[in-house]
């Protein structure tokens, strides 16, 4: 289809100017003048402060990233042959999609949860449901990410109860729940409670954790949906950090040694397409993190500095027109996070616009990931980008955004008030009106979508849920409820209420009541009881 | 906008079920505003019978449900029945989101006069919306 040649916008004296997917500036040339002029101190080695560079020494030489594809659909059973698919073929890492209902605390039978179940993860009820997800999967052997926010502290415990079923205390279980609450409110919209008693549930798990899981990490301060709700790279960062200081700042009030709980804190960066701005974009976050654990929470230990995290192709980059084309995109965004130093990726399968991926598709999506690894030559050595005028240049100007925006939500009276006041909400919906004004006024050009359009495209053959899934899931609840000891459970409910209203720590008697085979959907609504529940008032 | 009326278009941007990817629905929204048309954005997590109730009590023209969960054969059939048990089938029923092509001409004996999916323009749903409402004002 022919299309008229496409205008740049142009500058004053004549320039075109050329801007990041954020808007971010972009000059052109990077040269020797722009050399960081004391790069020992401001960018330091990988594996040392301000651990610009990486955090660790030797980074993918010691030990590549984790191949770690989401993954979940339909009932337990289903997403129990993806996991052992995807271990199978590869993959490294498990990680855990739950389907609408299991992440806003529905049960499958509820009235709310008719037509969602098993559509965008997988459901899970009762600890019932999570023995038969890691059938066959030793919890001693795996790490295992859980995206749960929420309901969090349930699936942690049904996930501790089946490692202790299996054999393996709590201790040496290894892996990563979610449940960062605070980018729910601003972002994934996935809430159960207000904030302040959900902010006490991520202490709580945070407290028990750095107890009793020292090999998990109890939350993973994300950025990933941030960005997919439409925010800039430098906002993504921002937030991100400043939700993490937030929680550091409440466990820290909590009485618990910073030293002690910091190093178990982990990361979720979205890795979107325009490949130097993501880049940048890590290196600042580490530099950021590292120097306020130091020096404004009084951090000593190193382990305790240094940010890790998890990356996830961007979504949001996904065309349904020509999908074979987000293979590519699917790759440079890879590549940026391995450049970037991701400690763990999931890359995104080609059919994602439109569905949850097919076998075919999250397998081409991982051989991605071990062709970087094992082809490119890309792991041979810590952040080869280093010392890049041009990354350096970037990097610094992505740090200087985000202080920028910690500036501005310090003076609002910290991330909590600044979220009530849908400070950061409005951000991410002026952002994602902009981008898509660009790509409607064809400023911004999309292959596919609105340029090099293809006009009669073939079907791709997508994933379909079979809806006798959800009936299925209805009899497995139906089955534990009349295998279970009623009165058991509901005194269990009953002092998991009694507990919510003092501040005791909760994870205890959420186990009690795990174990009893309580199922998420009582627990949650024993809490609401308590907490009450939470509405937005939206912007847009 | 039709000329034959001086009153502004009403549209009922709705998020049904448990789904929270807001972003589309959002950007939508803030268009048909910024196009001149009355807008009321539901927010999320709304129940069919809560999003009926919306457009009849808002006497809307058109009704945009945005759903990114693959919940839309259970949740947009059971709201296109509710608007017709009340008597309210002339409202301009449109639906955005993952939706499969394949669930298209289903939505649409439904009802449903337009989905829009992945990659479709602001510009082209807007129109739609206000030609869609024009003419519905004109067979008044």
């Amino acid at each position: 289809m022919a299309t008229e040649p496409r205008q740049r916008p142009a500058t004053e004296d004549g320039e075109v100017e050329r801007k990041t997917l954020s808007g971010h500036p972009i000059e052109p040339l990077y040269g020797p003048e722009r050399a960081p002029a004391d790069p020992e101190q401001t960018i330091g080695a990988p594996g040392a402060y301000p651990f610009t560079r990486g955090p660790y020494e030797s980074m993918y030489r010691g030990r590549l990233w984790t191949m770690r594809q989401f993954a979940g659909f339909g009932t337990v059973e289903e997403t129990n042959e993806r996991f052992h698919y995807l271990l199978g073929h590869g993959q490294t890492g498990l990680s855990t999609a739950f389907d609408m209902p299991t992440l806003m605390g529905y049960d499958s039978d509820h009235e709310r949860s008719l037509g969602e179940v098993g559509r965008e993860g997988v459901a899970v009820d009762t600890l019932d449901d999570m023995e038969k997800l890691f059938e066959g999967i030793p919890l001693g052997g795996v790490s295992t990410s859980m995206t749960i926010n929420a309901p969090a502290a349930i699936l942690l415990a049904f996930y501790v109860l089946v490692g202790e079923e299996q054999g393996t205390p709590p201790e040496q279980l290894a892996g990563t729940i979610q449940t960062d609450i605070l980018k729910e409110y601003i972002a994934q919209k996935e809430w159960c409670f207000p904030i302040e008693p959900a902010l006490r549930l991520v202490t709580d798990m945070v407290e028990w954790c750095t107890e009793k899981m020292p090999r998990w990490h109890p939350v993973s301060i994300s950025g990933y949906h941030i960005r997919e709700a439409g925010s800039t790279a430098q906002q993504e960062l921002a937030f991100t950090l400043k939700d993490g200081l937030t929680y550091v700042e409440r466990a820290i009030e909590r009485g618990l040694d910073v030293d002690e709980f910091a190093p178990r804190l982990s990361f979720f960066f979205n890795a979107h397409v325009d490949f130097f701005e993501e880049i940048a974009k890590y290196r600042a976050a580490r530099r950021i993190w590292a120097r306020e654990m130091k020096e404004t929470y009084g951090a000593k230990r190193e382990e305790s500095m240094r940010l890790r995290f998890h990356a996830q192709t961007a979504g949001v980059s996904l065309t349904a027109q020509q999908p074979l084309n987000n293979v590519v995109r699917t790759s440079i965004e890879a590549l940026a996070a391995v450049l970037g130093g991701t400690q763990s990726l999931h890359t995104n399968s080609f059919d994602e616009a439109l569905a949850l991926p097919t076998e075919e598709a999250v397998r081409v999506a991982l051989r991605t990931q071990q062709v970087i690894a094992f082809e490119s030559g890309v792991a041979n050595t810590p952040d080869p980008l280093g010392g890049s005028w041009f990354v350096e240049q970037l990097t610094d100007e992505m740090e200087a955004a985000a202080y920028d925006y910690f500036a501005r939500i310090d003076e609002l009276g910290g991330m909590v008030e600044a979220i009530r006041r849908n400070f950061p909400q409005r951000e991410i919906a002026d952002a994602s009106f902009a981008y898509q004004r660009e790509v409607d006024e064809r400023e911004r050009i999309v292959v596919g979508v609105n340029d090099f359009v293809q006009d009669d495209e073939p079907e791709t053959p997508i994933l379909r849920i079979d809806p006798e899934l959800e009936r299925k899931q209805a009899d497995r609840l139906a089955a534990t409820k009349s295998a279970r000891d009623g009165s058991a459970v509901e005194s269990a409910l009953a002092e998991l209420k009694a507990a919510a209203a003092t501040d005791a720590n909760l994870m205890p008697p959420i186990i009690s009541a795990a174990r009893a085979r309580a199922t998420e959907g009582e627990m949650i609504a024993a809490l609401q009881e308590v907490f009450g529940t939470y509405t937005e008032s939206p912007v847009f | 906008m039709s000329t034959a009326t001086a009153r502004k278009i009403r549209v009922v941007v709705a998020k049904p079920g448990l789904d929270g990817h807001d972003r589309g629905a959002k950007i939508i929204a803030r268009a048909l505003r910024d196009a001149g048309m009355e807008v009321i954005y539901t927010g999320l997590h709304q129940t069919p019978e809560q999003i009926a109730e919306t457009v009849i009590q808002e006497d809307a023209d058109a009704v945009g449900l945005s759903i990114l969960s693959g919940a839309h054969m259970t949740l947009v059939p059971r709201i296109v029945e509710l608007l017709k048990a009340q008597g309210v089938d002339d409202v301009l029923v449109t639906v955005g989101g993952t939706i499969p092509a394949e669930d298209i001409p289903e939505l649409k004996q439904l009802g449903v006069a337009a989905v829009f999916t992945p990659g479709a323009g602001t510009e082209e749903i807007v129109e739609f919306i206000e030609k869609g409402a024009a003419e519905r004002h004109a067979n008044e």
